[in-house]
């Protein structure tokens, strides 16, 4: 497909990891003489150096082609494991994660992940055997059409059609993963066309000419939306996670302290600026601080950057920042207007954007009693939980000691729930990918495969550690065999409150404690489950244990986990219900 | 129990404005509903496998209503031209044309001009075996064809826009209608303007979906 008009990406040569795999010279690569070796040959040709996934009859062609190659496979127990590894592999490293399944159970195991890789926008290539050719459409064995079930939930995906061409679709679906605004792009092969023979070098990564994301803004725009910007009263920068996609985490800081002027970010943008910064509000919406929501309803101009105003930030949009003019950059146009509308719309790459808004300032805004109001919020709405020595552990405290005992470059990965929540809440996040969540699905069972993916991007000396909930840990737990295999040095904190704490939570709130499915009258010893796995198991029953547990977990070099008995009594605030009013956030159930 | 402290939600700092479903800033006092608006829209697109579901499984997902969506080759064999005709809010279409951008294989998007030149075809069959003379001066009217005729049935073709076949299957219902096919709208642009087209044959600002307007 990748046919006249293809632009050439660059392949992920450049890479400050300290590493030299991308730099394979030409006799390291694979020869091209089916369309297997094409596949292989393409990624290859893009640098890369990992692949999560799982075997299986229609792909064996691919894996028999990988037998040869530099690449390394990692397998994973469950396709679901293959596609959150590569895609926390995207996540850190910024490149394209590489997750390999079969036709069928295999690819539509893949489903979910490439659905949460979507809507978080991470850069993640799905490679899917598919039957022959010749049988496809009769319901062979293992048939399903994974093109079909994966075109609402990808940016591109593609049926192979011939040997030939193969390594061409995988050179472009690459290119699509990683170019403009990023996504999942999946390339379905036909056993027959893998098999096939060709000798055609796919060459490096490519997008199609009808593709033609913008770069930088338009400058009179910019200059138009500078100047609002700069007589603000209130202003504010939501940085959302394409400012990290777009690795502008330099230019929004600069700009930010330049200007003097807070900066809340959405949650995938967490890290993006450093949040013990005097201007960081940590991060806005339904759980975010009390002082960021404040400030995104009270503004008087909002520089968004790389953010779809998803409504777990916006809340109802009637209540969304109703005094602000609002500056919206992204280089998706269609994100534009589309749930909150844009005074000045800005189509182009955060990083080029924030270069030219800077120069376009005009002088500051002069904010500073606005300034003052963000601090006093600060101090009025400080991130707090009452903690009592003799009674059950606050999983808070269980955070912030986590933190307290790792380097500021130390990665999390979180399940979804409660857990996730603290996690973002009560780390301090100082560098950018160095969280690692599911936003947009909000995917139960994230936590350890995204680990495992985390691990392998991350350079040698980084920390890894997960916050898992006992039923989020339970949806993918087997997946710590690969971490064990592999010798994969990663921590997870299991916050164990016998349930799946959020929707108890919200059972409590608005269904009159009906506690329906909810509690677990029964765990497992998660403990007991890592030494059967062959991992380093402990257990946290009381506060006095903590510290010295975490940090023998932290010192234990391979896969641990941390089973802490947490209070299941407690819950996530602040809060503001769905579609609610950001600046009613309630501090505690009676306020909701 | 949670340990947060701070003023309660009604001690706080409110804001003044409010914004309609939409995201527009809106007097608080008087909320309007979206009016919408019918147009069409064209897009031209590679003419690859797959191309014609991803762009309406683009609408059903979306929640889009289109009313009509026709497709067809073009003067040149790769391309095919897509034509829509949508019923929505002006961000409503806004988004449309920008959604229909994003999808790969669209090489670009328009809306068309109200006064665009538009046909649909129709074919009717009636059961006008007993009154052929009649159902003759109702197609002419039209300036239709008749395509088959029968002891029982009369099938013809009228060609016309949305209004003018929405007119003639009215003036066959006397004959009692058995059965129709309606094609939807084909449309472009009027006189030498250019509907949704190629980097060769227009100026286009670079930017996919966007166009220099040549008018
Ligand atoms: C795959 C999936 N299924 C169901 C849900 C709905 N859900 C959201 S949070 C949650 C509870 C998660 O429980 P746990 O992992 O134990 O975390 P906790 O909230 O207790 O910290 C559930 C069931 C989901 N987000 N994902």
């Amino acid at each position: 497909m990748s046919g006249d008009g293809a632009t050439p990406v660059s392949p992920n040569t450049e890479t400050d990891r300290g590493d030299d795999a991308a730099e394979h010279d030409e006799t390291d690569r694979t020869e091209v003489q089916t369309g297997a070796s094409a596949v292989i040959r393409a990624l290859e040709n893009a640098g890369v150096r990992y692949a999560f996934g799982v075997q299986g009859g229609a792909i064996m062609p691919v894996y028999d082609a990988l037998y040869d190659s530099a690449i390394d496979h990692i397998t994973m127990a469950h396709e679901q494991g293959a596609v959150h590894a590569a895609t926390a592999y995207g996540t850190v490293t910024g490149d394209p994660g590489v997750c390999m399944a079969t036709s069928g159970p295999g690819a539509t195991n893949l489903v979910t992940g490439i659905a949460d890789a979507n809507m978080d926008s991470e850069p993640l290539l799905a490679l899917t055997g598919q039957v022959p050719t010749d049988f496809v459409g009769n319901d062979a064995f293992q048939e399903t059409d994974t093109v079909g079930v994966t075109r609402p939930i990808t940016k591109a995906n593609y049926f192979s059609s011939s040997p030939d061409t193969v390594g061409g679709d995988v050179s472009e679906a690459f290119g699509l993963a990683k170019m403009g605004r990023q996504g999942p792009t999946l390339v379905d092969l036909p056993k027959d066309v893998t098999q096939g023979e060709t000798d055609a070098d796919p060459g490096g990564p490519t997008t199609p000419g009808t593709y033609n994301p913008a770069e930088e803004a338009d400058q009179a725009a910019v200059e138009r939306a500078a100047e609002r910007f700069a007589q603000a009263e209130r202003p504010v920068i939501l940085a959302g996670g394409g400012v990290m996609k777009a690795d502008a985490c330099e230019q929004l800081y600069e700009f930010a302290t330049e200007f003097e002027v807070p900066v809340v970010t959405t949650m995938p943008a967490i890290g993006a600026f450093p949040e013990d910064h005097e201007l960081s509000l940590s991060w806005a919406g339904m759980h975010g601080t009390g002082y960021a929501n404040m400030a995104i309803t009270m503004t008087d101009c909002m520089l968004a950057v790389g953010t779809r105003f998803d409504d777990r930030l916006t809340g109802g949009i009637d209540t969304f920042a109703p005094d602000a003019d609002i500056i919206h950059a992204d280089i998706d146009p269609a994100e534009i207007s589309k749930n909150v509308h844009a005074d000045y719309p800005l189509v182009g790459d955060a990083k080029a954007v924030f270069e030219q808004f800077h120069a376009a300032m005009p002088q500051a805004p002069e904010a500073d009693e606005w300034l003052e109001q963000v601090a006093q919020w600060k101090d009025e709405y400080p991130m707090d939980y009452e903690m009592d020595e003799d009674g059950p552990i606050k999983p808070q405290f269980v955070v912030e000691v986590v933190d307290a005992a790792t380097a500021d470059d130390t990665i999390v990965t979180t399940g979804v729930g409660q857990h996730q929540m603290w996690a973002s809440q009560y780390w301090t996040y100082t560098k950018p990918r160095t969280w690692v969540s599911s936003h947009g699905l909000g995917t139960m069972g994230y936590g350890l495969p995204a680990a495992i993916g985390a691990r392998i991007a991350a350079d040698d000396d980084q920390q890894v550690v997960c916050f898992d909930g006992d039923g989020s840990f339970l949806m993918t737990c087997q997946e710590l065999s690969v971490a064990v295999r592999e010798e994969l040095d990663i921590t997870v904190f299991v916050l164990n409150n016998a349930a799946i704490g959020m929707v108890r939570q919200w059972q409590d709130a608005f269904y009159e404690q009906r506690r329906m499915a909810s509690e677990y009258p029964w765990m497992p010893a998660f403990d007991k489950l890592a030494e059967a796995f062959g991992a380093r198991g402990f257990r946290i029953e009381s506060y006095d244990e903590v510290e010295e547990t975490v940090q023998e977990a932290l010192d234990y070099e391979g896969p641990s986990i941390v089973d802490v008995f947490i209070d299941p009594e407690e819950n996530v605030y602040p809060m503001v219900p769905s579609g609610g009013d950001n600046g009613l956030f309630a501090l505690s159930e009676d306020q909701l | 129990m949670s340990g947060l402290q701070g003023p309660d939600p009604n001690e706080r700092a409110r804001p003044q404005g409010k914004r309609n479903e939409q995201g527009f800033r809106i007097d608080p006092e008087a909320a309007a509903e979206p009016e919408t608006r019918r147009t069409v829209i064209s897009a031209l697109v590679e003419n690859e496998p797959g191309v014609l579901a991803k762009v309406s499984g683009l609408f059903s997902r979306r929640q889009f209503n289109i009313e009509s969506l026709t497709v067809g080759t073009t003067e040149d064999e790769e391309l095919s031209r897509i034509t829509l005709v949508v019923e929505e809010s002006d961000p409503g279409i806004e988004q449309v044309e920008k959604q229909l951008a994003k999808v790969i294989p669209v090489i670009s998007v328009r809306e068309l001009a109200d006064d665009a030149v538009q046909r649909e075809l129709v074919i009717l069959k009636v059961n006008g075996g007993s009154q052929p003379d009649k159902v003759q001066a109702v197609t002419e009217m039209y300036d239709g064809t008749t395509l088959d005729a029968g002891p029982r049935t009369i099938t013809v073709q009228i060609t016309g826009d949305e209004q003018k076949i929405n007119d003639a299957i009215d003036a066959f219902r006397q004959f009692g209608i058995r059965e129709i096919a309606r094609t939807g709208q084909a449309a472009l642009a009027r006189g030498e303007r250019w509907t949704a087209a190629t980097e060769g044959s227009q100026a286009t600002e670079g930017a996919k979906g966007t166009y220099a307007d040549d008018d």
